[in-house]
């Protein structure tokens, strides 16, 4: 069996929609992974005690789980607490809530970077918390950031496959029900594998930029 | 958790776990076989080696191991290999996390002095010499933490395995979840399974680090 141009022509239309539906989940996924590693490096970095440990043992956790038992676990449990969502929700809410984990060490160590001092003179200048935040301290921390972040968004995006587990739409599943289908494999698992090393490889074009931007950005 | 539930769960989770860390110790010695070659490849002086060994990077790092373990799985018998489904399971995921691991090398490699070559180079050591007994040891000593944090990954990864049928723990799982329906002591206890094994690796990762370290710290002291 050879590759054939004319099958991967004829299917091509079909995978481009599930690639849409891979583009759809892994952006939601890093929106809410952003926001929600965000917020639980802030509570991990400022909340009381029993808040602070709570939260670094379930970073630990969700981060030494595997995402696919994730996914079943929230594709199972969520409807038992008579939260009904679709397969596509409850995927991009599983790998949100796992790339969460990996990125609030990432704000973590952001935070963690910038001195006293730049805090000290924010808040002489009578700025409120909310604010330092806003205008002193996360400008700089996030261009530092930027190629790691960048890193987990390529990762995320690699990882949205498992989420065919539970029958989402997404490329990989739709590569494997023509395959089933018409018995090829080879064309249509070419195809995702070029669309995701094509995707992988600008992602890591576009880091570098911005990382560049930033920096001139910052030096401005 | 009811005591029932470990119970009646417990013996086929286990034989599921058995697999999972067979599958896991087995992909941690491809992947690290192939991290070691392939890692001093990328910085070979020869040309054509080097290409080779980043087009293989790249390829297993950009594309997702589901897509390597399905190609392995599903086309490679249509071209006229069968090979049996855990021996896929391994190469898949030993290519993998290889992969990841030949970069890892190839850092720590980077991250060596160059004084130390240097000096092993006036000591007349061959340049094959300079690596193996200069470089090498103390790049293994820097490829420590990232190692340990591919091995976790690989892990959390051998749960993919139940994609092409391997009973292992999150298959086990999810084929009884599909006659009992009694998803939260069961998949409580296959994620406390995962959190548990993960912290042994990291520990020993640790400890495996604080090891080779003390070697370094000695040579790092004389004046």
């Amino acid at each position: 069996m050879s590759f054939d141009p004319a099958f991967a022509l004829s299917i091509l239309p079909l995978l481009a929609r599930a690639a849409l539906t891979t583009i759809a989940a892994a952006a939601c996924g890093y929106a809410f992974a952003l926001i929600g590693g965000l917020a639980l490096a802030l509570a991990r970095l400022h909340g009381p005690v029993i808040t602070r440990r709570a939260v670094a043992f379930a970073l630990e956790f969700v981060r030494s789980t595997p995402l696919l038992v994730q996914v079943f676990f929230l594709y199972f449990v969520l409807p038992r607490f008579g939260i009904r969502m679709g397969a596509f929700q409850t995927g991009v809410l599983a790998i949100g809530i796992h790339y969460a984990a990996y990125l609030a060490e990432v704000f973590r160590s952001g935070f963690q970077s910038v001195g006293q001092g730049q805090w000290d003179a924010a808040l002489g200048l009578g700025l409120h918390r909310w604010q330092c935040y806003r205008l002193v301290i996360l400008p700089q921390i996030v261009p530092p950031l930027i190629p790691a972040f960048g890193n987990y968004l390529v990762l995320m995006f690699k990882d949205t496959p498992l989420l065919s587990a539970v029958s989402v739409p997404e490329l990989m599943q739709t590569a494997k029900l023509i395959g089933s289908e018409t018995f090829r494999y080879l064309e249509p698992f070419t195809l995702v594998a070029l669309f995701f090393l094509v995707m992988s490889l600008i992602s890591a074009v576009l880091i570098r930029l911005a990382e560049v931007r930033f920096q001139r950005w910052i030096a401005r | 958790m009811p005591p029932l539930a470990f119970l009646e769960y417990g013996p086929p989770l286990l034989s599921g776990a058995v697999v999972t860390i067979k599958l896991a110790l087995l992909s941690e010695v491809v992947a690290l076989l192939v991290g070691f070659v392939v890692g001093p490849a990328l910085l070979s002086r020869w040309s054509p080696l080097r290409v080779l060994c980043r087009c293989y990077v790249e390829l297993f790092r950009g594309t997702s191991a589901l897509i390597q373990l399905f190609f392995l799985y599903f086309v490679l018998p249509q071209l006229g290999v069968d090979l049996p489904p855990v021996t896929v399971a391994v190469l898949g995921l030993g290519l993998n996390s290889g992969a990841y691991c030949a970069e890892f090398v190839r850092g720590a490699i980077l991250a060596v002095p160059r004084g130390q070559r240097e000096a092993a180079a006036a000591l007349g050591l061959s340049r094959r010499d300079q690596f193996r007994f200069v470089v090498l040891p103390q790049a293994a000593f820097y490829a420590v933490p990232p190692l340990g944090n591919m091995s976790i990954d690989l892990l959390k990864l051998t749960s993919i395995v139940s994609f092409i049928t391997i009973a292992d723990m999150t298959f086990v799982a999810y084929q009884i979840n599909q006659t009992t329906l009694d998803t939260i002591p069961l998949f409580s206890m296959v994620l406390a399974f995962y959190f548990v094994v993960a912290q042994a690796i990291a520990f020993a990762f640790r400890r495996a680090e604080s090891r080779l370290g003390r070697g370094m710290r000695r040579v790092s002291t004389l004046p």
